[in-house]
């Protein structure tokens, strides 16, 4: 009985605890500019969609992997999924959740922009080196 | 014979560890959360020791898994001290660090004695029992610190970034940590899938611990509003 209680308490606690990180790591690159490439490469501004979220993933696929940044990717693409699970069932029932979980999906995208523009700055760092070593 | 993923999980964590440490040191952070740099290097430490026994006494020895668990639950009360140290972060401004520790004792003493109150019927598996009891309710209890820390944390608008993280990091492991052993405890039968998850979730906490020193910078800010689960 008890061994139940815990498990129920310690799910919901790491499900709450799991958002509030995933949404810290979005806040965190919010505030960060795009360069000019990656806006054109992109193709968003300011401001991303939810909808865009898929295609930046793609993006950042095509680039070389800089180690650090995957463990907030995978954090990030999972949070996106569970907002967009709960989007597609609890919104249907509670329309007024809609905007927000938007919003959410709006700031997954931009964060996956802000890391396509660290790799696309990484892969450069890299290509310059190696093109230092060449000569 | 643990197999090769044993082993690689182990030498990650061990890794993962050591990098913490290194982290913080190169970004000058070492005596600010010395608590949680000090847990870490106990536990790398203590990795190292747990592949020393392993290695002279094998997987299925009393020896092995009494050092196993009896270190588990060492390194949680040692985590309690690194949490105290985040809520004297949080709460510096206060000056509650007597009643921080004070507070502390009285819960690790309390934890003990309970775990002890419950095994104490079946006294022929005393210690086997005891041991994972004493686990789940110390990660219960360390789940519940973390819980009250994040509450205080969003009423007190704390904004520092690196504070946030390392605190719902520390609420990611002992929640897991915690559903993990209720769930041996409701499912002792499943040797398979306990012998590999606490290895995963072990690795995620120095992980997480390590990204937040590298990349947080010790002056970036967020509104914690930002952060709340139910929209405001």
């Amino acid at each position: 009985m008890i061994a139940a209680a815990i498990l129920v308490l310690s799910l919901g606690a790491l499900v709450q605890f799991f958002i509030s990180y995933s949404r810290s790591l979005v806040a965190a690159a919010a505030a960060q500019p795009l360069s000019v490439e990656t806006q054109e490469v992109a193709g968003i501004s300011t401001s991303a969609r939810g909808e865009d979220f898929a295609r930046l993933l793609q993006l950042l696929e095509l680039c070389p992997e800089r180690p650090h940044d995957r463990g907030e990717i995978r954090a990030v693409r999972s949070y996106f999924r569970l907002v967009s699970a709960l989007r597609w069932s609890l919104a249907r029932l509670l329309p007024s959740l809609q905007p927000w979980m938007e919003a959410q999906r709006a700031q997954c995208a931009y964060f996956a922009a802000v890391a396509l523009d660290r790799r696309i700055a990484f892969s450069r760092g890299v290509l310059a080196a190696q093109l230092d070593n060449s000569r | 014979m643990p197999g090769l993923v044993d082993y690689v999980l182990g030498f990650l964590t061990i890794l993962l560890e050591v990098g913490v440490v290194v982290c913080a040191l190169s970004k000058n952070s070492l005596r600010r959360y010395i608590t949680i740099n000090l847990y870490m290097a106990l536990s790398a430490v203590i990795g190292v020791c747990r592949y020393w026994v392993l290695a002279h006494s094998g997987l299925s020895s009393p020896t092995y898994f009494y050092f196993y668990y009896y270190s588990d639950a060492l390194l949680t009360i040692c985590l309690y001290f690194a949490l105290m140290g985040l809520y004297s972060i949080v709460l510096e401004e206060m000056k509650a660090d007597v009643f921080l520790r004070l507070g502390t004792i009285l819960l690790l003493g309390g934890t003990a004695w309970f775990s002890y109150g419950v095994i104490q019927q079946s006294s022929n598996k005393m210690l086997t029992h005891f041991v994972v009891e004493l686990s789940q309710n110390l990660y219960f209890v360390g789940l519940v610190l973390t819980y009250v820390l994040w509450g205080a944390t969003m009423k007190l608008r704390e904004s520092r970034t690196r504070v946030i993280q390392l605190v719902l990091s520390l609420g990611i492991y002992f929640s897991a940590f915690a559903a993990t052993y209720a769930l041996r405890n409701l499912y002792p039968q499943m040797h398979a899938i306990w012998g590999y998850v606490p290895p995963v979730l072990g690795c995620l906490l120095p992980l997480a611990w390590a990204y937040t020193f590298w990349r947080m910078p010790e002056d970036a800010r967020l509104a914690p509003a930002r952060l709340a689960v139910v929209p405001r």
